[in-house]
């Protein structure tokens, strides 16, 4: 588990060719972990048959709806949470 | 594809009506049957267990909480040992996480990716949950979703969307609605809808509100 709850991260804005759980819309858009959910295997490789393992630390992240969406027309203090992998989390300022 | 020859028995492949999708589900699970990897039989007991699971067990769950401040926590704590608790069995998901609404936060449950959901506390999700409209709008535009529902929410409520894009499945435990002191659990426990525990809409007012 490399992140707290309180702690700003990025969502990589990598490409992935296949299956894999971060949506489109959360890529490069940078939140702050709101849960350590706990430890799963990975639905990357187990979606080809692997037994997924080693197993990743899965996080609630959560981000002002406004970083996400630059016309949000909601409040300004909208959130909105999504669970993310580790390995699709970098440290963010 | 119902012109082909192969070495195992199935029924055949009817086409005319018949979904695409719901020949090749059909196809694959010939296939694993098989192949030994699962039996006729575990299709079944799943789908059978799915179809018994209501919103009806959920409700109880919330209706508990309301009365309850006690098992309210241990149910925002942990999910799945609040449903057992209930004799309630919280089905596959390893993590079930209860959010709760109050008068200055409210939470609504999508998935964008796919159709996740507590079905082991509401039972197979709507039609409306799984359509790209609601999958995509309830992200993007989530003020406008729920006023299509007829929720409007109050200014100062802030508006948590829940993507369970993962292994977590969420709960909403609605605000209780006022004029309820009175009414037993059971009583309660009727008020509480599944679309309330999506987080689309309050849960119903009592009948005698109502009249």
């Amino acid at each position: 588990m490399s992140y707290r709850p309180g702690q700003r991260v990025r969502v990589e804005a990598r490409e992935h060719q296949g299956h894999h759980r971060t949506p489109a819309y959360l890529k490069g858009k940078t939140g702050t972990v709101e849960r350590v959910h706990a430890a799963f295997r990975n639905p990357e490789t187990r979606a080809y048959g692997s037994d997924g393992l080693p197993e990743q630390p899965l996080y609630l992240v959560g981000f002002a709806q406004r970083d996400v969406w630059p016309d949000y027309r909601g409040r300004a203090d909208d959130r909105l949470f999504v669970d993310v992998f580790e390995h699709w989390l970098q440290e963010a300022q | 594809m119902s012109d082909h020859e192969h070495d195992h028995d199935h029924p055949p492949i009817a086409d005319g009506d018949e979904p695409p999708a719901a020949a090749r589900v059909r196809a694959l699970e010939a296939l694993l049957v098989d192949k030994g990897i699962i039996a006729h039989e575990d299709v079944r007991e799943g789908i059978d267990w799915l179809v018994s699971r209501t919103p009806a067990d959920g409700a109880r769950l919330v209706a508990r909480a309301w009365v309850d401040p006690a098992y309210k926590e241990r149910l925002l704590a942990d999910g799945r040992a609040a449903a057992r608790e209930l004799g309630i069995d919280p089905g596959p998901a390893p993590v079930l996480v209860a959010v709760e609404n109050t008068d200055r936060v409210h939470h609504m449950v999508v998935c964008t990716l796919c159709s996740c959901y507590p079905r082991g506390l509401l039972g197979p999700p709507p039609d409306w949950y799984k359509s790209l409209p609601y999958r995509s709008r309830a992200v993007s535009d989530p003020r406008g979703v729920l006023a299509e529902f007829g929720t409007t929410l109050d200014d100062d409520v802030e508006l948590r969307v829940l993507d369970s894009t993962a292994d977590i499945r969420y709960l909403v435990i609605p605000r209780r609605p006022d004029g309820t002191e009175d009414l037993a659990e059971d009583e309660l426990a009727a008020l509480v809808t599944r679309d309330a525990m999506i987080g689309v809409v309050a849960p119903a007012a009592p009948a005698a509100a109502r009249s």
